[in-house]
């Protein structure tokens, strides 16, 4: 077994953990990817389409044009492709990884994980009928088309209405392929309200809300679909309707991936990394953000989070003492996700939240303090709050509520 | 005068602002609100005359480590042509080495857009 020794090590190549190198090498610590993929980008590379970058780059990019153009800021770094890790002992500080040269013991003084989400798989939608071919995650369907020069089909239904959902509706019409409509069991949208239009409104896809799937027909491939409408989560009887396709993409969410890590660092009941603002987890040197944080609608603000990350890892990895955790945040009424659950009360830090269901105009509060209005507030779009601690008292127990408002 | 008020997502950036924009009653763009910047603007006035969208898609390399590479248009083009636009993207080839940048059509069916190569794709050396 070969031995290596880094400060820190981050656990995937993707846009949090190419911000995350970029941190650890602003503070002068080495550091070494290691990446399952052959190359970095993650997602990205299959992310053909445009709407990256208005943040950190200030244009409007491709996921292949944010990669590569991240990338070439970033000075050369030691990097383990196609390789994955198979163990970390946290007490130690000293990870197991293998690829097709051997096994490698990595020690470390700091781990960011930047994992990133899988797919939710259609088979978590328990839908009865048969299991013919023809049945995609919208991911693996765009990684077919747009990596690979493979269609998934002719004719296709999309069950839930997630923007690669949605991407894949456009992408996959663009393509030839009859897409007959995107199915969303919820009675709103789960994507963004700009891919509803450019997606599905320009090519006249139907948006079937409060609709989904309820049965499958076919033996060796996919002969159709019977759908039906819901009410509270239940298929109305009476409804049922057959639709014809050969293709079914499922589009219905995104899991932060934690399973090598999940036994050992706190987690939200979600399943991301829970963290406070300098993105450490509930181990002192282990660090992490992106997607297996929480799932975020922009690139951008994985690729800023990624650099935070790096760059306390380092200061860690070097031996500097980071601030305690003085305050801790919870979910109060209305509100779904929390990118962060803690803070050390030190630095004015952003935290991203979603909202339960939909409301016209949320009002955002911390304990009773006032934070902004939100208009059109949706559980598909992120809301940012500043946390300023010169600004807030951010020590103790906070609680983040959003409340519908009249005006 | 009968002034109409169409309410729509701007679709520049994620973010997508919720824009108001008011037409005389020839239908013709007066105002917007709503949008966060100038870009919102100019897409309110283009989407009640003529609208416009970027084109990402796809085009076949040959000799490269991959099969494909991304390419988009450069600036966007009507909606209308986006179809035609497809056709003529999936009739031609590459060959590889490809650069980030490199244009792939030029004037693609005379809108004085280009479209260009959103990524690299280098030849493949495993295979001749």
């Amino acid at each position: 077994m070969k031995k290596l020794s880094y400060d820190v090590v981050i656990l995937g190549g993707g846009a949090a953990g190419m911000g995350a190198i970029k941190g650890v090498l602003s503070q002068n610590a080495s550091v070494l990817l290691i990446e399952r993929e052959p190359s970095t980008g993650g997602v990205l590379n299959q992310c053909i389409h445009n709407g990256f970058g208005l943040q950190v780059f200030k244009k409007e990019l491709t996921g292949p044009e944010y990669h590569e153009m991240y990338l070439e800021t970033v000075e050369p770094f030691d990097a383990m492709y196609e390789t994955t890790v198979l163990d970390v002992n946290f007490e130690n500080s000293v990870l197991k990884a293998i690829n097709a040269a051997g096994i490698y013991e990595i020690k470390y003084g700091a781990l960011v994980l930047t994992t990133g989400a899988r797919e939710r798989p259609f088979e978590a939608l328990r839908i009865p009928g048969s299991r013919p071919s023809g049945i995609f995650t919208a991911g693996l369907a765009q990684h077919f088309v747009n990596l690979e020069n493979h269609l998934p089909g002719r004719r296709a239904v999309i069950i839930g209405s997630g923007d690669i959902g949605l991407i894949m509706a456009r992408r996959l019409t663009l393509e030839g392929v009859e897409v007959e409509g995107v199915y969303e069991i919820m009675p709103y949208q789960g994507g963004l309200t700009r891919n509803v239009v450019q997606c599905l409104k320009d090519f006249n896809i139907p948006l079937h809300l409060s609709t989904s799937v309820v049965k499958i027909h076919g033996r060796e491939r996919l002969e159709g679909v019977t759908v039906a409408n819901f009410s509270d989560g239940n298929p109305v009887s009476g409804t049922e309707r057959f639709v014809k396709c050969d293709t079914l993409v499922a589009s219905v969410g995104l899991i932060p991936e934690n399973d090598l890590v999940d036994k050992n660092i706190e987690t939200s009941n979600d399943g991301g990394a829970v963290v406070d603002e300098l993105m450490r987890t509930s181990v002192d040197n282990v660090f992490a953000a992106g997607n297996n944080v929480c799932i975020h609608d922009l690139v951008d603000f994985v690729t800023i989070e990624g650099e935070t990350a790096g760059k306390n890892a380092a200061r860690v990895a070097k031996g500097q003492k980071i601030p305690k955790r003085e305050g801790f945040f919870k979910k109060g009424k209305g509100i779904r996700v929390l990118s962060v659950h803690y803070t050390t009360a030190t630095v004015p830090f952003k935290m991203y939240v979603r909202v339960e269901h939909p409301m016209n105009m949320a009002m955002l509060k911390m304990n009773d303090t006032k934070l902004k209005v939100v208009l059109n507030a949706k559980p598909s779009e992120m809301i940012e709050i500043m946390l300023d601690p010169t600004k807030y008292n951010l020590k103790g127990e906070i609680v983040i509520s959003a409340t519908e408002v009249k005006k | 005068m009968n002034e109409k008020v169409v309410e729509m997502t701007c679709v520049v950036c994620p973010i997508g602002c919720d824009l108001k924009v008011t037409l005389d009653e020839n239908g013709k763009f007066l105002s917007v609100t709503g949008n966060k910047c100038p870009k919102g603007a100019i897409y309110a006035k283009e989407e009640v005359t003529d609208p416009k969208r970027i084109l990402p898609t796809s085009v076949k390399v040959i000799g490269g480590e991959l099969p494909l590479v991304s390419v988009r248009t450069e600036k966007p083009i009507p909606k209308r042509l986006i179809f035609d636009a497809m056709k003529v993207i999936k009739s031609i080839h590459v060959n590889a080495p490809v650069k980030r940048g490199q244009v792939i059509i030029r004037n693609i069916l005379n809108t004085k857009v280009n479209v260009i190569a959103t990524r690299t794709v280098k030849e493949n050396r495993k295979s001749p």
